[in-house]
């Protein structure tokens, strides 16, 4: 049983829930006083001492019921083989079909209880159509292949493999080559057979995964999604993308939103000392310290949403409504051809909704720079004060219009810091309609900006030079 | 022990704390049992006036135990939480003993002397007697145990919370000047929070989670049958329905069993036998405290009444 609790909680850290060695022994010293026996008061148990959200309750929950709904490995296979069962039903009709069109004598011939002496122990197991022992058989393969090691999806193939390997597959297929000739409907019974084994052991292969394996298989998807090239993420990427976004602006709201007490304080204040000490007679009981001045952190975000850049924009402009816990004053722009402001409709509205919105509104235009600008300094150019940094998010590729650098200029000279985000490689910038360098000199930073990763890092600054 | 009246099952748990008007679900039982039984402080999380607090005094009362409180707030520190010295009290001793000095001193005819003499009194105004204990050190110190509640832990600032670990884990506390105390009968603590601000995990690592939502609806019925025990039972399955659908509402603050409780007092107190639309529009701002959800809600209250008298026919 000690095993099984162990495996358990392998199972509730795939499923998420961080289960340290701690919480572990606590969890095993608490179903030590209440047992085994009452499965709501167990599964109860494990809720309070291992979970410590609501949704790592309820991750644990589902893991729990997906657990001990079988809990010996034996009985998981057999209600595998169950579950198979019924597939297996499915399919025997068409087999019988065949059976009744192409080799009914030959069906005749090998009636069912008489099972040849010259096959394999797997091949006799399949013919005699025994359940138990088949799911025994696969329990104990899958142990022998260390299944519950299993932790990539992509690791599917190769546990299918040697479970089916440890089985015998090998010497089943050398009796199904040699019945071809001798016995064909036997061999097509075989065939049948082990396509049904097949099925059987890709299903606790899956199982398996989805118990023991989800967290990593996250974390490895992540570590590839974080450094994917944000413009060209597949459509079914897309939600996950967004998870990983909310939870990248989740650690840096944690990161940056600690209390600062005691960076703020600065060098000995010598005038408010001696002041409030003078009826000591000037002996400093109570020291007064300098403050150091902090900005309260402003933003001001500029984001290409034209057809080339809109995806990366996308995810930036999530990000950014994500930090809003650390930087209280954002104020977001989109502009392709135009500009507009879009703080409203991000803040009003779900991440989806609002994107929709916006790129309805301004987005998948060819984009200009410069009439945009224009639009910015006509409208909003009282947003931007000594302490805003601003962010602009393009490529910078303005169709051989007018790129208006000079506007650009009156802003960079404005504001605290301006920061160019650009989506594109370096190789490229000033190749083409590219007024990448032009720009780059009003700009304070410019930085290569089209994976996640890279867009953590850029905002990370950012939020950084405000602490 | 503390243990007057012992917690010998899940079972017990449940019926002690129901002679006390505190009806638990099985979750709640059984965290109360458990953390009885490996010693562990609770967590209680949830949405205000689910029965968090009461919670904790329902187990006083229960177990027949004293209940020491701390409210946490934002700038609670060390000394009201803990421990403080009594400065006052250390000063008016050294104004009475400067006569005694004299005599302290021995005739000591050296600074150097004088000074070792010093030395072997020196810890005399650091002692047990002059500290003065807070709720915590309160708590650790009960000959008989006592049920500590750490209320609304989430107000408290972050640093605070280190401040807990130490009693959290081992029951004791450390003192410089005079060492660990550790607790005679290790309290029953519960911590409540209402997830304002995340917690360490630190600190959830120490307890156990207790998660109280809303209750089912049966469940619920029979809290407000035990709280407010003249209360009709058609009268009490279509308030505590109408309660369940105002739920369902996005309002700025949901209903909870508190009010739910008071609600009931009021409609016995009117002498409804049964919900109307009248008699809920008078008596609505019982139930939600903003001007916003009232008017949300209005419009709804005929078709919530007809819903919540509709479920009590079949259930």
């Amino acid at each position: 049983m000690r095993e099984n609790l162990h495996r358990f909680f392998r199972a509730a850290r795939g499923a998420g829930v961080r289960v340290s060695p701690a919480e572990s022994i606590d969890a095993m010293r608490a179903v030590a006083q209440v047992g085994f026996a009452d499965r709501d008061i167990l599964r109860d148990t494990f809720l309070l001492t291992l979970a410590k959200t609501q949704d790592e309750k309820r991750a644990l929950g589902e893991c729990f019921d997906l657990f001990f709904s079988q809990p010996e490995p034996q009985q998981k296979s057999t209600e595998q083989s169950m579950t198979d069962d019924n597939s297996e039903q499915g399919s025997n009709p068409s087999a019988d079909e065949h059976g009744d069109t192409a080799g009914a004598a030959a069906n005749e011939n090998t009636p069912n209880e008489n099972t040849p002496n010259d096959v394999g122990p797997l091949a006799q197991m399949l013919l005699s159509q025994d359940r138990s022992a088949i799911s025994t058989a696969i329990a104990n393969a899958s142990g022998a292949a260390s299944l519950p090691d299993i932790r990539y999806f992509t690791q599917r193939g190769i546990f299918q493999t040697r479970i089916l390997d440890a089985m015998g597959i090998q010497r089943l297929r050398d009796d199904i080559d040699d019945l071809t000739t001798r016995n064909p409907g036997l061999a097509e019974r075989l065939q049948e057979a082990l396509n049904g084994l097949r099925g059987t052991v890709r299903d606790a292969v899956s199982q398996a995964l989805l118990l023991y394996g989800r967290e990593e298989a996250e974390n490895l998807r992540n570590e590839i999604l974080r450094n994917a090239p944000l413009a060209r993420i597949e459509p079914r990427q897309v939600e996950q993308m967004r998870a990983l976004i909310r939870r990248i602006a989740r650690r840096l709201r944690e990161r940056y939103s600690k209390p600062r007490k005691r960076q703020r304080r600065g060098h000995l204040d010598v005038r408010r000392t001696l002041r409030r000490n003078a009826a000591w007679g000037g002996v400093p009981f109570l020291t007064a310290w300098k403050r150091k001045h902090r900005d309260r952190p402003k933003i001001v975000a500029l984001c290409d949403v034209s057809g080339s850049v809109a995806r990366v924009s996308d995810f930036f402009l999530l990000l950014i409504h994500s930090l809003h816990e650390v930087v209280d004053d954002v104020r977001s722009f989109a502009f392709s051809g135009h500009l507009m402001e879009v703080s409203d409709i991000l803040e009003s509205k779900t991440p989806e909704e609002a994107m929709k919105e916006i790129m309805s509104k301004v987005g998948f235009g060819s984009s200009d720079y410069g009439n945009s600008f224009a639009d910015f300094e006509d409208n909003w150019m009282s947003a931007i004060t000594p302490q805003t940094t601003v962010i602009v998010l393009g490529d910078a590729r303005s169709n051989n219009l007018d790129p208006r650098a000079d506007i650009l200029r009156r802003i960079g000279e404005r504001s605290k810091r301006l920061v160019w985000l650009n989506p594109e490689g370096r190789m490229v910038w000033g190749f083409g309609d590219s007024e990448m360098p032009r720009y780059a000199t009003f700009c304070t930073v410019v930085r290569q900006c089209a994976t996640a990763q890279q867009l953590e890092r850029a905002v990370s600054d950012i939020v950084a030079t405000y602490q | 022990m503390a243990d007057t009246r012992p917690t010998a099952s899940i079972e017990a748990v449940e019926s002690g704390l129901a002679a006390q008007g505190y009806i638990a679900s099985r979750q709640i039982a059984t965290a109360v049992y458990l953390s009885q039984q490996i010693e562990k402080p609770i967590l209680v999380e949830g949405p205000a006036g689910v029965g968090k607090t009461e919670l904790a005094k329902a187990i006083a009362a229960w177990r027949g135990l004293k209940m020491i409180r701390l409210q946490c707030y934002e700038g609670l520190d060390e000394a009201k939480a803990l421990y403080e010295w009594k400065y006052a009290k250390q000063l008016l001793y050294t104004q009475i003993l400067k006569d005694k000095l004299g005599e302290v001193l021995g005739g000591a005819q050296t600074l150097a002397a004088a000074l070792d003499q010093l030395h072997t009194f020196g810890d005399v105004f650091f002692s047990k007697e002059f500290v003065e204990p807070r709720p915590l050190l309160q708590a650790l110190e009960q000959p008989a145990g006592c049920v500590l509640l750490i209320d609304e832990i989430d107000k408290s600032d972050a640093e605070f919370e280190s401040l807990l670990l130490e009693i959290l884990s081992d029951f004791q506390v450390t003192i410089p000047e005079l060492g660990t105390v550790s607790a005679v009968a290790p309290p029953t603590v519960i911590l409540t929070s209402n997830s304002e601000r995340d917690l360490g995990d630190a600190l959830k690592r120490r307890c156990l989670h207790l998660h109280i939502g809303f209750p089912e609806q049966k469940l619920e019925e029979r809290i407000v049958e035990s709280r407010v025990p003249g209360i009709s039972q058609t009268l009490r399955k279509q308030m505590v329905g109408f309660i369940h659908e105002i739920r369902t509402l996005d309002l700025k603050k949901l209903p909870s069993v508190s009010e739910a409780i008071d609600w009931a007092r009021v409609l016995v107190l009117l002498q409804a036998s049964e919900l109307d639309h009248e008699i809920v529009k008078d008596t609505l701002n019982v139930l939600l405290k903003y001007e916003a959800d009232i008017e949300a809600a209005t419009p709804q209250i005929s078709s919530f009444i007809a819903k919540a008298s509709r479920q009590g026919v079949f259930s």
